[in-house]
């Protein structure tokens, strides 16, 4: 789960790091209000889940007013790869001398968080990381110890960080290793740090991702991920509890189990369709879950036919096939073509009691995709 | 023969009281599995599943001589959980539970390096020597005793691909769910030398998914260290960068690592052949017997 820039400097600046004076805007007269107070230069910044802002046009620096009324109509209401930019942060703008990159993540390889610190900040770290990788140098941190403080400080040193300012680098760098941990975050990253002219260290951007599977124990985290929802399906998604992600074909998919739902989305693309979605339903097929699921799927105005395949493990295949029923009587009329196939145990009987009447039925997987795939394409002819 | 378990395992279910755990416990002792005992805090002294409970691993594993446990215990409690298999001297550790946090985990495995028990999981379906035991959730009924390793690190999509094999009357040595999170305890690589020095493994079939770099290290091992012929399967060809497909271990970040192509690449480097859907896998297995 991504925080927006603005979520993270505010949890930055509680904790004591230094970050620009800056106001959240969702109108151009709010982000006017907010330069009048903060003054010029001022960094107008478009607050979407999205990385590279700046090149896409979603960062400018405005240094009168006329300028940042110009530039806050620009960036509010565009689309940012795909995301529409609902609020801006209007922030003080930073004279800066140097750009750091620091940032905490976890190594999955290692299976230990990593500090990592660069003095080629301000750009694409992933770029630098490919091109130069000895421009970053880490640190791994031992998850039964925690940080040693020496060891932010012996990152910082090891990038090459001028003395002056590498101590106030380190404790920052600490701070932002104990929200990581504080936080249950997955990624936290400070791009670029600013040292300005008077030798000060500035956080003038914030990235922080927060690890899914630990909002039970972040309940204020938690409260910000609902509020985050850039797309309306994604939002029903996560009231029904499915694992889902829309995609820009079709093909709709239902399926149980992560790998078995990615395959079906690739079988959809090796026959010549074009999946729609990934959705999970999980463990289980109660007639309610089944309905959830179709009702998700036929909400995507993109969605022609509807492949839903489910491999039973412990659930048994004529309690799918009832749930399946039983979803499908509750549409006065099936919107879009499904076809099912149901594997595993009780698969035969749980085949013979599904209503043929209202969906297609295939024995295997392959079948089944390539079934949809050509209903699919008979709607778009 | 078989890997990491068989028909002498003694295995205890923690949180055999719940009820998955209770359920499935029951399952594994349908297939013939030795379940021997339950650990639940509070619950020592009843019975669960027709077994005896304790309120601890280890009284449980002194008492009914257990060298094994499946851990159905919630996220919030399940790396603890995983480190009382771990005090408790075990030689395997099933993790069945799905949403334990990673900074948990990273905890965890630190703790691994300070134990001979082996951890499989957690986010797996378990491990299954067909005929002999099952330790976890896997159904028993579509696998068939036989001479294909198989590892993956998703459930339902081993289910697939053993039903293909299984309908062709190819059966299996052991099928192993290494799980789907990111930090997990057996590795692609582990599985893999397992099955290498298993006489009885005539072929082993490897399902890895987008995301980290575990089927990479698997190629590079394949190549350099296994005689016995490996295929492959990699799901997640059409997942876009940046979003989770499901599980958490399976996203392919922004830099472009993880990719299913990458991986794909590796394998095929390594003489693994990886078929484009279940059946070629299968047809891949065939050709090799």
């Amino acid at each position: 789960m991504k925080l927006h820039e603005h979520q993270a400097k505010s949890i930055f600046a509680d904790a004591g790091i230094p970050v620009p004076e800056s106001r959240l805007a969702s109108t151009v007269e709010e982000a006017l209000a907010a330069v009048d107070e903060i003054g010029y230069p001022a960094a107008i910044k478009a607050q979407v889940h999205v990385g590279g802002r700046g090149k896409a046009g979603g960062i400018e620096i405005a240094t009168d007013r006329e300028e940042a009324a110009d530039y806050a109509e620009a960036i509010l209401g565009m689309d940012l790869k795909g995301y529409t930019v609902e609020e801006v942060l209007v922030e003080s703008g930073v004279d800066f001398v140097d750009e750091l990159y620091v940032g905490v993540t976890m190594d999955r390889g290692a299976g230990e968080p990593v500090l990592m610190v660069s003095t080629e900040g301000g750009v694409d770290i992933e770029e630098v990381a490919e091109t130069t990788p000895d421009a970053i140098a880490r640190e791994h941190v031992d998850p039964a110890f925690g940080l040693h403080p020496y060891q932010a400080r012996k990152v910082v040193y090891e990038a090459g960080v001028d003395g002056d300012v590498a101590l106030e680098v380190a404790s920052i760098l600490s701070t932002l290793y104990e929200l990581y941990e504080s936080n249950d975050a997955s990624e936290i990253e400070v791009n670029p740090v600013m040292i300005t002219s008077d030798r000060d260290v500035v956080a003038a951007d914030a990235v922080m991702n927060v690890d899914e599977d630990a909002l039970f124990r972040q309940p204020d985290l938690a409260d910000l991920a609902e509020a985050s929802y850039e797309d309306d399906l994604e939002r029903k998604a996560g009231e029904y509890g499915f694992d889902y992600v829309r995609l820009s074909g079709n093909v709709g998919i239902i399926g149980n189990g992560a790998g078995l739902v990615m395959t079906t989305l690739d079988l959809v693309d090796h026959y010549g369709g074009e999946p729609a979605n990934f959705l999970d339903i999980g463990g289980g097929a109660k007639a309610e879950r089944v309905a959830n699921a179709l009702d998700m799927v036929f909400a995507d105005p993109n969605v022609d036919s509807v492949v839903f395949n489910i491999f039973g493990g412990i659930t048994r295949g004529d309690e799918v096939a009832k749930g399946i029923n039983e979803a499908l009587g509750q549409f006065e009329e099936i919107p879009k073509p499904v076809v099912v196939r149901l594997a595993g145990t009780n698969a035969e009987e749980g085949m013979a009691i599904l209503n043929t009447d209202l969906i297609e039925v295939e024995e295997t997987l392959e079948a089944a995709v390539q079934r949809a795939v050509a209903d699919a394409a008979e709607v778009t002819q | 023969m078989s890997v990491f378990v068989d028909d002498d395992t003694r295995v205890v279910v923690q949180g055999i009281t719940g009820g998955e755990g209770g359920f499935h416990a029951e399952q594994m002792i349908e297939y013939g599995t030795n379940v021997v005992a339950g650990a639940v805090p509070g619950k020592g002294g009843q019975e669960a599943a027709g077994v005896p409970v304790y309120d601890t691993v280890s009284a449980a594993a002194a008492a009914e001589d257990a060298d094994a446990s499946v851990i159905f215990v919630p996220p919030a409690f399940a790396a603890d959980a995983i480190f009382e298999a771990l005090d408790a001297d075990l030689d395997l550790a099933v993790a069945i539970t799905e949403g334990i946090p990673t900074q948990d985990m990273a905890k965890v495995n630190r703790g691994l390096a300070d134990t001979d028990t082996r951890l499989l999981g957690p986010n797996c379906p378990g491990i299954i020597t067909p005929g002999e035991a099952k330790l976890g959730i896997l159904p028993g009924n579509i696998f068939a005793d036989g001479n294909v390793g198989l590892v993956s690190r998703s459930g339902t999509l081993t289910y697939q691909v053993v039903d293909n094999l299984t309908e062709r009357g190819i059966g299996q040595t052991t099928a192993i769910g290494i799980g789907g999170d990111p930090i997990i305890g057996t590795s692609f690589v582990d599985a893999l030398e397992a099955f290498e020095n298993d006489p009885e493994t005539e072929a082993v079939v490897m399902c890895g998914e987008i995301g980290g770099e575990d089927e990479e290290q698997a190629a590079r091992f394949v190549r350099d260290h296994m005689d016995t012929p490996v295929t492959g399967f990699i799901a997640g060809r059409t997942a876009p960068p940046g979003k989770r497909m499901g599980h958490a271990g399976a996203i392919v970040s922004g830099s472009g690592t993880g990719t299913a192509a990458s991986k794909i690449e590796a394998l095929n480097d390594a003489g693994v052949p990886v078929g484009d859907t279940p059946e070629e896998v299968a047809d891949h297995v065939e050709r090799i017997l």
